[in-house]
């Protein structure tokens, strides 16, 4: 045989294809029941994704090197702290620019129902953007405009059809927080499922829409340090100058800190339930099949071990078996789960993606659904003694 | 010349303690290289017993066995697999595989043997089903052959790796007369082409002709031996 510029030895089929081939019936049972594991796993995942992957869009987007929180949040907007200290820490020798950042919740009454709802408002100085989004700094001159704000195109449909209204050239204005806003434009960030959408605001329009009292709380301080700056210096400096209720943080903790509050959430603890769950079905299925194959063949594999074959060997191939049903059966679980996941995005808005590392993360459990039911299978076939054949 | 078989004072008992059953009793047995033995006596009487002693398939208790050089009393899982290759097995039941064709059944019996190729393989896996006759049948899985013609697959993997000795357990019981006899002179001419000897255990009359000694075992015990006038040859 020779498969392109390169010759094989001819070898043998290997004898676990030729029993899973030979019983077709069951080899179908079995990579059926495989796929149904492996779209609960994904299912399961793709859903976790669905809810957790907008999760850091906003920390992500955020242009800085060091970011000042209060030191009990659990998550961008959770606390505030002094606008004052950030004047401090701007006076940080090694610290460039300090600028504000406004992350809150504001009533939202959608323009075409009448019906109120919630919104979340990102506000910052014009003059010192602190988004790495094009769309914003290129906006600055809307937004220095009186009761005006940029709306994310990629919010949920419950905010109000603005794109579409915008696109046909309509005026609109909204109802925020009790006041009257104007749509000036939008950019496009993304929302998750705990958040419907976001609009961006200049501060003064915030101080307008929250009163004195809040826009003097910061939900976040975005520093950007001198290139020539030691990251690690300034950050103990700041540490020394600010008042231990604020933490500096780097970008990944800010990020990491986001993250690790919303897999807490009991939402991502009954996906990972139900990944397990999944998990189960799996190996569950498996056993039965190899199972019954190793009990239907008890005899062939005392014959086997009769004429010479080691147990190593006869165990090789329930678990060569194991391993061709895992990654055969992986593969119509993968194509499905790929049709449902877009039927999910286009069901939901939120995008559901297949990410790599969840492929290579289910084709592993599947491997090891595989092997560990194997290993239960194969008790089996170290009872199947040769003398009971002869 | 060193017997293939040398059996001394073996004792086998199933059960354990007050339980305890002897089946095979003193045990004293040898075997010359060449030679075909039939063992005979009724159901019940440790025939089998004593076949699966000497194929290494199950370890002995008691006594001295000594098969093609190797001390079974006390050996270990290693030398009686490898002891088990060395020997070919004909069974009651055919025990070919399902999955496999008649020359892959065959050739199951030669994948243990790494020094042989493919080709080489396979080559003599085709031989062997020639000289038992289904050189037509090759690609045939067991499901569509005859009773006789899958004892005939199983003759073949027996004497595909040409083993020094041939334990054999009522190979002609699921047969008809006429195939049960064909089989049985198949392997007497096959085992002189290749110098192996044969240990048969069989009830069917029809075939004690070929043995050149003829063991009757009672109650665990080798009681009497006959020696055919003319074994025919």
């Amino acid at each position: 045989m020779v498969f392109g510029k390169f010759p094989l030895p001819r070898q043998e089929k290997p004898l676990a294809w030729s029993q899973l081939s030979h019983q077709r019936v069951r080899l179908l049972v079995a990579l059926s029941g495989i796929s149904f594991a492996n779209i609960l796993i994904f299912m399961q995942l793709g859903f976790q994704s669905a809810m957790f992957s907008g999760t850091t869009n906003v920390p992500a987007s955020l242009d800085g090197d060091v970011f000042l929180v209060n030191e009990k949040a659990q998550f961008l907007g959770n606390e505030t702290f002094d606008k004052a200290q950030l004047y401090r820490a701007a006076a940080v020798s090694g610290v460039a620019t300090a600028r504000p950042f406004y992350y809150n919740s504001a009533s939202w009454v959608n323009p075409d129902t009448g019906k109120t709802t919630n919104v979340t408002v990102i506000a910052m100085n014009p003059a010192q953007p602190v988004m790495s989004l094009p769309a914003i700094t290129d906006q600055r001159s809307v937004l220095e405009q009186s009761d005006r704000l940029l709306f994310d195109r990629k919010s949920l449909p419950s905010l109000g059809a603005i794109p579409e209204q915008l696109a046909a050239g309509q005026d609109v204005s909204i109802d925020v927080q009790g006041r009257k806003l104007w749509v000036g434009g939008t950019f496009s960030l993304g929302s998750n499922i705990f958040k419907r959408g976001h609009v961006v605001i200049s501060d003064v329009n915030y101080l307008r829409l929250f009163g004195a009292e809040q826009a003097n709380q910061l939900h976040a301080g975005v520093l950007k340090l001198d290139p020539t700056a030691s990251g690690s210096a300034v950050m103990a400096e700041l540490e020394r100058t600010l008042p231990e209720e604020i933490s500096a943080l780097s970008k990944a903790e800010l990020i990491a800190l986001e993250e690790s509050y919303w897999a807490k959430e009991p939402a991502g603890i009954i996906f990972d339930f139900g990944t397990i769950m999944g998990f189960v079905v799996g190996v569950v299925i498996v056993y039965q099949v190899l199972y019954s194959d190793v009990n239907d063949h008890l005899s062939e594999y005392a014959t086997l071990k009769a004429i010479g074959y080691s147990d190593g060997q006869l165990l090789l191939v329930v678990f060569q078996e194991a391993v061709i049903l895992a990654v055969l059966g992986f593969m119509p679980g993968i194509l499905c789960s790929l049709g449902l996941y877009s039927l999910l995005s286009n069901l939901t808005g939120v995008a559901v993606l297949m990410r790599l590392g969840v492929g290579l993360q289910v084709f592993s459990m599947t491997l090891v659904m595989g092997v560990l039911s194997a290993a239960i299978a194969v008790r089996k076939l170290q009872a199947a003694d040769p003398a009971d054949v002869f | 010349m060193e017997p293939v078989v040398n059996i001394q004072g073996l004792h086998h008992a199933f059960g354990k303690g007050q339980l305890s059953k002897p089946v095979l009793l003193d045990i004293n047995l040898a075997i010359q290289p060449g030679e075909i033995v039939i063992l005979t006596g009724p159901s019940g009487s440790g025939k089998t017993t004593l076949l699966s002693l000497m194929g290494g398939l199950r370890s002995a208790q008691q006594g001295s066995l000594r098969i093609l050089d190797q001390e079974l009393l006390g050996a270990t899982k290693r030398q009686l697999v490898d002891l088990r290759s060395r020997i070919g097995y004909i069974f009651q039941a055919h025990n070919l595989l399902d999955c496999l064709t008649a020359q892959e059944n065959v050739r199951m019996a030669l994948r243990l043997r790494p020094s042989l190729s493919y080709d080489e393989r396979t080559q003599l896996s085709t031989a062997m089903l020639d000289a038992v006759g289904l050189g037509h049948r090759i690609n045939y899985r067991p499901e569509n052959l005859s009773g006789g013609q899958k004892q005939r697959v199983a003759i073949a993997r027996a004497l595909v790796t040409q083993p020094q000795l041939i334990l054999a357990d009522e190979p002609t019981a699921a047969l008809d007369s006429q195939s049960g006899r064909d089989v049985v002179q198949l392997m007497q001419r096959l085992a002189q082409e290749q110098r192996c000897t044969i240990l048969l255990v069989t009830h069917d009359n029809r075939i004690l002709d070929i043995a050149h000694r003829i063991i009757h075992m009672e109650d665990g015990r080798l009681i009497r031996t006959e020696r055919p006038a003319v074994a025919a040859v």
